[in-house]
């Protein structure tokens, strides 16, 4: 490739380089869970901390949590509808801060200054693995959401309103995870990329904004993952007429 | 390094896709059923019972409020009654009195007008008795006139 006649610091990007744990046969992306580990368990920390001492005067890190339930309510019940929504809420907070955690962490956590052996930690959503990982299970979850809630008349949703729609809305199947996945993905590590290129040519100050626009990003991919998951499920469980 | 070497390569890659995604997805399925736990069954509890709370809240004040309105609206209108019940009284006492005023005001003028007539009547008569009375002295004297006129012939 044309790109590899740049400088050979250029390279200090390492992209598409991963540390590999081995565990018997299976190989795995490390970094990705390293991160992931310690981002969810701030998260963790930070929602035990918040909800120790639940007061019917809401105070402090209490607040801020029940506003964050709040709004993934307001999400999960306009998309999916009044009726489910109470089932699907903890997965689509889930997703919410799942995406939200990585996204952020991956963008305000220095992790350059952690030195591995191969690769570097980064956003966990910049990995392929797991955008799909996450595509996949909301593709799960509209079917079983579909299917728990109509039974086989689920399948009535393929040809609504006409049969015409057979082929598109199976292949819609398939688009799906597919663009959710690689949005979340493309997204996060063009950031990343971005970023990482813009530091690399000019350290100072310049690349200030651009971190700011992909916190903004990242902060907006979070929302569009966990609203199109609600989306679809709500239409899986929805009743045509 | 093949810093750009996105599909070349059998290790690394950014499309190297491998027991990360199951794992992964396993993962997101705990922290799912762990947040549900920790998250969103807590502060979903506190908040849902606040806002039950606040709608009885809001609801026990509705009732009340509409509680306050009626036992007003039937103050206003026992005020009313009373009012008119007042009004009439005094009306119907005005006429009463109206009457008794106007039946003592009769009765004491034709009382007068009757004792006024007495009156007459009585002076009429004494008026007519003194002057027979006179018109006899008168006679009397007239004939005793005479009768000296003629005697002292």
């Amino acid at each position: 490739m044309f790109l590899n006649s740049l400088p050979t610091n250029f390279a200090a990007l390492e992209v598409g380089q991963h540390l590999y744990w081995q565990i018997g046969n299976i190989r795995l992306h490390g970094q990705v869970f390293l991160t992931s580990w310690i981002l969810l368990g701030a998260l963790l920390v930070f929602i035990s901390l918040g909800t120790k001492k639940m007061e019917n005067d809401p105070k402090g890190l209490q607040n801020l949590l029940e506003f964050l339930w709040d709004y993934i309510r307001d999400l999960a019940r306009t998309q999916i509808g009044e009726k489910v929504y109470r089932d699907w809420m903890p997965f689509i907070g889930t997703l919410f801060l799942f995406v939200f955690v990585s996204n952020w962490g991956g963008a305000l956590i220095p992790w350059r200054l952690i030195k591995l052996p191969s690769g570097e930690l980064g956003a966990p959503t910049a990995d392929i693995n797991t955008t799909i990982a996450l595509a996949l299970l909301v593709s799960l979850s509209y079917f079983y959401a579909g299917l728990s809630n109509k039974g086989w008349r689920y399948f009535e949703y393929y040809v609504h309103p006409t049969p015409i729609m057979l082929p598109f809305k199976i292949l819609e199947d398939f688009t799906k995870p597919l663009s959710l996945s690689f949005r979340l993905f493309g997204n996060i590590l063009a950031d990343e990329l971005v970023v990482g290129v813009l530091v690399f040519l000019v350290p100072l100050v310049l690349p200030i904004p651009v971190m700011f626009l992909g916190l903004f990003t990242s902060a907006i991919q979070a929302l569009i993952f966990a609203t199109l998951a609600a989306y679809y499920i709500g239409e899986a469980v929805e009743e045509h007429h | 390094m093949l810093a750009f070497d996105f599909f070349g390569s059998t290790e690394g890659g950014l499309f190297d896709i491998n027991a990360t995604l199951p794992l992964m997805a396993i993962q997101v399925v705990a922290l799912t059923y762990i947040l549900n736990s920790l998250f969103f069954k807590p502060v979903g509890n506190v908040v849902e019972k606040r806002e039950k709370f606040v709608s009885n809240n809001i609801m026990d004040a509705k009732n009340k409020l509409s509680e306050v309105e009626k036992l007003e609206a039937d103050l206003l209108s026992q005020l009313q009654s009373a009012r008119s019940e007042a009004q009439k009284i005094v009306s119907e006492a005005e006429n009463e009195s109206d009457k008794l005023y106007k039946e003592a005001l009769e009765l004491a003028n034709n009382e007068a007008n009757a004792s006024k007539e007495k009156a007459r009547l009585e002076i009429e008569n004494q008026t007519s008795s003194a002057r027979d009375q006179l018109f006899k002295q008168a006679d009397d004297l007239s004939e005793l006139i005479v009768n000296r006129l003629i005697l002292e012939k």
